[in-house]
């Protein structure tokens, strides 16, 4: 028996069918969305209510190795803020770094659907793989981090561009991850190598491998093209957070030579001014880059005043946090394929960096001629929670609200901004966009961000109100693959939802070139690395193109 | 003549090899009831190899097998158990707030068992 | 989570060498199973040939393990004891579910312990079971390396893969361990003498300093070895602290911890010019005066030396599973052991809702123990309370727990029997490719049972949700 749903008299908004609140029945069968049902469907009257696909967030960090260490990190944090059973649902821990299940609720209560871990070293997917399966009700996937992996780099020191494309397949295949990752290329070394040194330039070589991370990001670039995965690589720049970074970031995009590229929390790296110097909004020549450029997308990595954790593969940067605040710490060092930093963070709307962060954020969001390429994050938890996001919505819908803001913040910072000359107010239909259809065709989902006949039956529902805050922060109806999984504010059952990832092809042969080097250098046995598919729950294999 | 000696219950190999036999056999019993001394410990308290000696603590009393260590090994005024039942009887239990209690440094008081 | 992890091409079935000597195997049906993990210590070493005879169930050869693993290997064969027992007498397997369920769900306090011999398939839902019941959760943890942990929330934790220390370390330090026995490849396998990429030569190319209250096995490893007074790893640790930062100590260290300036300097010399150092330290520092600040003191050396070079720490982490199992309960509760549910949501307090303390106040009105013995190494007066109250045991072998347990079940060995998950100590997670099957279930079929009873059980009644 199949089960049937239909949402009537709901006004909606579906960017990508080019929907923009239109009074309009949606009809739901087996977790699909189809264009008719039967007559006895159970039926939701979403009269007065706004009907949007199901949000999906191109950048967070909420599962894995990284992120269970910030977790055990701040008890102080869990303890403010707990997260009662229900009759339907698990208990857990909230805070910047929620426990697995309530990190999945608390998605699925602010409309989210679909969300991907942004950063996981291969050695640790597995690890990621368990506790994305306890992370209910959302779909998600993860980045694998290959940027400075020692084995991909020796290829490419070696000139060896086939076997590197291949290995790169070979790694996200073995993993089942979605797509890679870069962060900090080439640093890695400098920083377990050199003492914990830091690449400034990206046009300088790499210690022992004689490439700059320019030609090694250009090279991953060219890669994922060929393999034709669905979402290109995802970059994590180089000089994040330091003054001056505008000129690596945008040698970066134009690596990328015309192909398409991810540039993650693009905030963290539109820094004007001079090195060692305070930093200035450089906001204007990152945008308009990006508007001028179709091949790029990128998340805005928006910074909300309050609790934060810094939790990034990138370990040079949390080092320099770590010095700054003399607080507690962490740096992990992975074998072979990455280093990762931690350190818990407070944004302070009086500190002038702080607030100019805040304002460069929204910079990026008001400058950006394209909704579809310019997308909502707050790299979570790096610049604030995901359970921000109804607030940050707000500060983009209502210019009045938003020069209120302003109005509290150091004005030192904002004096450097243009934001006070900014009048712009984003739509409903632009924050579905920047929310869910861009991001969806950011990733390459066709079945997700739309509400077009063929796609999963995720779908949320908010009482239409004027406080666009107040509104997105408690969808009435959450659906997902056709379930109603939160009705009336209220969790009616509870959900799994599955992994997306990609199986891009490769040649067989090139394991025999890893193995060796995995007997060498790496601390676990080849044979043991790769993940068998029995280790998957649901999963949803996204297809690749590759070039021929 | 009780003489107060600092107690340092450990793992060691045999006490690893044994428990993978069973906790209820013989040869685990046996390890986990041998203390190591300090030689010029045991001459002073005129002990041998294999002789028994009573340990108690605050909290409880044991009896168990003791057996010398070179003095370079082991600092007078110590005793080195593997962890078992007999270790645990003289185990205090207040942690501290902690969760652990003072397992590996017990105050205990050793006399010859005739 | 995965019930088998796949065999692949190990798996041969009587083959029999071509060889002309005696064959030791004739007529054997003998499989033999490679890169098979070791889950006795923490090291989950992970490159095991087993030998296995398939008729007689056991594992005739461990290549590559040491005396431990190969006692672990050896030793867990097929028993002949009864599955199930309750009050001692025989029952059957849904009985003992039954009995099982029934305690928990009649306790006001009930209670688990161990999990760290356990996948974290089981531990999963061992975790579930508790916030049904509104139970308490605490693993072998809470008096292991529980003060590191609680220190790790203090002060963080500058820490590597141990292949990374393979690769890069020139400064090896233990500091009250001894692994020639508790962990007897952590030399070999990971940290003192393998080559790796920036360690050509291997044990030539590190300085190995072992700090501890007394000589072990593990000391002839050494190049520089510092024995401290009882008790005094805390003042020799914050006395090093201040050195690095160029502060002055007290004159009389010496007399104090059993340590020289000059012992104490040169050590400093080789931290802070070193390449690449490591601190890894046991229980000598947990489990004695000071605890957690021992441990925190440790930690805070290790992220101070990073002002002058690249330096980790990690604890030495006993049981196969142990990692696992503060890894589970963190992602599901936000912490790592001492976890309380009692009010419908995860409460974290160690010296409250840690086993040692639960147990010897009184306090829980029945337990469930999980691969572990608590009754042979608690203190006495936990051991005392566990008589009173009734237990659930799951264990391979029969221990004292299992001797005073009201419901016990006999569960077949993770790593030799069932597959599923485990983490080395270093956070790694490594799959398991069991060698042969056992007459027993694994406790994750056996906490799986428990948990759809209790969850049947409570179903009638008003949900245990938050007071």
């Amino acid at each position: 028996m199949s089960s049937e749903l239909k949402i009537v008299n709901g006004r909606v908004y579906d960017p990508a069918n080019n929907i923009d609140g239109k009074i309009q029945d949606i009809f739901i069968r087996d977790g699909k969305i189809v264009d008719s049902v039967s007559s006895s469907a159970t039926k939701i009257d979403a009269h007065g209510m706004v009907v949007m696909p199901g949000a999906v967030d191109i950048h967070c960090h909420i599962a894995g190795a990284k992120v269970n260490l910030a977790r055990k990190l701040q008890p102080e944090d869990h303890r403010l803020d707990v997260h009662p059973k229900t009759a339907h649902t698990r208990s857990g821990t909230g805070g910047v770094v929620p426990s697995t299940f309530a990190t999945g609720y608390r998605y699925a209560t602010m409309g989210y659907t679909t969300a991907m871990e942004a950063a996981v070293p291969p050695i640790t997917a597995r690890h990621t793989l368990e506790e994305l399966d306890d992370t209910p009700v959302i779909d998600k996937g993860f980045y694998v981090l290959l940027g400075n992996n020692a084995f991909l780099l020796k290829l490419l020191k070696e000139g060896r561009k086939k076997e590197f494309k291949e290995a790169i397949a070979w790694w996200i295949d073995s993993v089942h991850a979605y797509t890679l990752k870069l962060v900090n290329v080439g640093a890695d070394e400098l920083w377990k190598g050199r003492k914990n040194a830091n690449i400034t330039n990206v046009n300088d070589n790499i210690d022992h491998y004689n490439i700059t991370p320019t030609h090694v990001i250009e090279s991953f670039i060219e890669a994922a093209h060929e393999l034709g995965l669905p979402h290109p690589p995802h970059v994590h720049c180089n000089n994040l957070g330091h003054s001056g970074n505008i000129s690596t970031t945008l040698d970066t995009m134009k690596a990328a030579q015309g192909r398409r590229v991810h540039m993650a929390h693009i905030q963290f790296h539109s820094f004007g001014g001079e090195v060692n110097k305070d930093a200035v909004s450089g906001v204007r020549s990152i945008i308009d880059y990006v508007n001028e450029n179709e091949n790029i997308t990128t998340d805005v990595g928006q910074v909300m005043f309050g609790k934060a954790t810094a939790m990034t593969a990138d370990a040079p940067l949390a080092w320099m946090l770590r010095n700054v605040k003399m607080n507690k710490w962490i740096n992990a060092d992975t074998e072979c394929e990455s280093g990762c930093g931690i350190i818990p963070f407070t944004y302070q709307d009086h500190i002038y960096t702080h607030a100019l962060q805040w304002a460069m954020g929204l910079e990026l969001f008001l400058h950006s001629k394209d909704p579809w390429r310019v997308l909502l994050s707050t790299d979570h938890p790096n610049g604030g929670s995901f359970m921000s996001y109804p607030t940050l919505i707000k500060l983009l819908m209502d210019s009045a609200y938003r020069k209120e803001a302003l109005s509290y913040v150091n004005q030192k910072a904002i004096d450097q901004t243009s934001l006070r000359e900014l009048d712009r107010e984003y739509t409903l239909s632009e924050i579905a966009i920047i929310t869910r259809a861009g991001p969806a065709r950011a990733l390459g989902l066709k079945n997700k961000g739309h509400l077009g006949v063929g796609a999963d039956a995720d779908i949320t529902i908010y009482t239409e109100e004027d406080d666009k805050e107040a509104m997105f922060n408690a969808p009435r109806y959450v659906i997902k693959d056709g379930v109603t999984v939160i009705k009336n504010h209220e969790f009616a059952t509870d959900h799994k939802g599955k992994l997306l990832h990609t199986k891009p092809g490769y040649n067989a042969d090139i394991s025999q070139e890893i193995e060796p080097f995995f007997e060498d250098y790496y601390s676990v046995k080849f044979n043991n690395y790769a993940i068998s598919e029995d280790y998957l729950h649901d999963h949803e294999v996204i297809p690749t193109h590759p070039k021929a | 003549m009780a003489e107060t000696m600092i107690l340092v219950p450990g793992r060691s190999q045999s006490q690893g090899t044994s428990l993978n036999e069973g906790k209820l056999e013989d040869e685990y019993k046996r390890v986990t009831s041998t203390a190591e001394l300090n030689e010029k410990d045991m001459q002073r308290l005129k002990l041998k190899d294999g002789d028994k000696i009573k340990l108690k603590s605050d909290v409880g009393q044991t009896v168990v097998t003791c057996k010398g260590k070179k003095h370079e090994d082991l600092p007078l005024g110590m005793i080195f158990i593997p962890y078992g039942p007999p270790s645990s009887e003289l185990m205090a239990s207040d942690t501290a707030g902690t969760g652990m209690p003072l397992s590996k440094h017990m105050e205990v008081k050793v006399t010859k068992v005739k | 989570m995965t019930k088998e992890a796949t065999q692949t091409d190990a798996q041969v079935k009587n083959k029999k060498p071509v060889s002309k000597k005696v064959d030791p195997y004739e007529g054997k049906n003998i499989k033999i199973v490679k890169d098979a993990t070791c889950t006795f210590c923490g090291c989950v070493c992970d490159d095991m040939e087993l030998t296995v005879d398939v008729d007689e169930h056991r594992i005739l050869k461990a290549k590559k393990a040491c005396v431990l693993g190969r006692a672990w290997f050896y030793e867990h064969k097929v028993d002949t004891r009864p599955g199930v027992l309750i009050d001692g007498k025989e029952a059957t397997f849904q009985e003992g579910v039954e009995a099982a369920a029934q305690i928990l769900i009649d306790a006001k306090f009930p209670t688990t312990y161990g999990m760290s011999d356990s996948t974290c398939e089981s531990q999963r839902v061992t975790v579930e079971i508790m916030d049904t019941i509104n139970g308490n959760i605490d693993t072998t943890t809470s008096v292991c390396h529980g003060p590191s942990g609680m220190a790790f929330q203090g002060v963080g934790e500058s820490t590597a893969t141990l292949g990374e220390v393979k690769n890069r370390a020139d400064l090896v330090i233990y500091w009250g361990g001894n692994p020639a026995e508790s962990h007897p490849r952590h030399f070999t396998r990971y940290a003192v003498t393998p080559k790796g990429m920036y360690i050509p030569n291997g044990k030539k190319d590190r300085t190995v300093v072992l700090v501890d209250v007394r000589r072990t096995p593990s000391t002839p490893v050494a190049d520089i070895f510092m024995q401290v007074k009882p008790g005094k790893d805390f003042e020799v640790l914050w006395a090093l602290r201040a050195l690095v930062k160029g502060k002055k100590i007290a004159n009389d260290i010496e007399k104090q911890t059993g340590v020289s300036r000059e012992v104490l300097d040169d050590l400093v010399d080789r931290m802070k010019n070193c390449q690449f150092g490591v601190l890894f330290f046991g229980m000598g520092l947990t489990m004695t005066r000071g605890r957690h600040f021992n441990s925190g003191a440790l930690l805070s050396l290790a992220a101070d030396l990073n002002e002058f070079t690249h330096f980790v720490a990690k604890p030495v982490r006993g049981h196969g599973n142990v990692t696992g199992a503060d890894n589970v309960v963190s992602w599901q509760t936000g912490y790592p052991f001492g976890v309380n549910f009692n009010r419908g949501y995860p409460r974290f307090n160690p010296g409250e809702f840690t086993t040692t303390d639960v147990l010897s106040r009184g306090e829980a009105d029945a337990a469930m123990i999980i691969a572990s013995d608590p009754a042979s190494n608690f203190p006495k007066a936990a051991i005392e309370h566990m008589k009173k109250i009734p237990i659930i045991s799951l264990d391979t072998k029969d221990t004292v727990t299992s001797s005073i347990a009201k419901v016990r079940f006999a569960v077949s060995t993770y790593g030799i029997n069932t597959g599923g998950t485990v983490y080395r100590m270093d956070d790694v997670p490594i799959t398991l490719r069991p060698a042969f099957e056992s007459t027993y279930p694994g406790d994750q079929e056996v906490l799986e049972a428990i948990r759809d009873r209790v969850k049947k059980l409570l179903s009638g009644k008003k949900a245990r949700v938050a007071a």
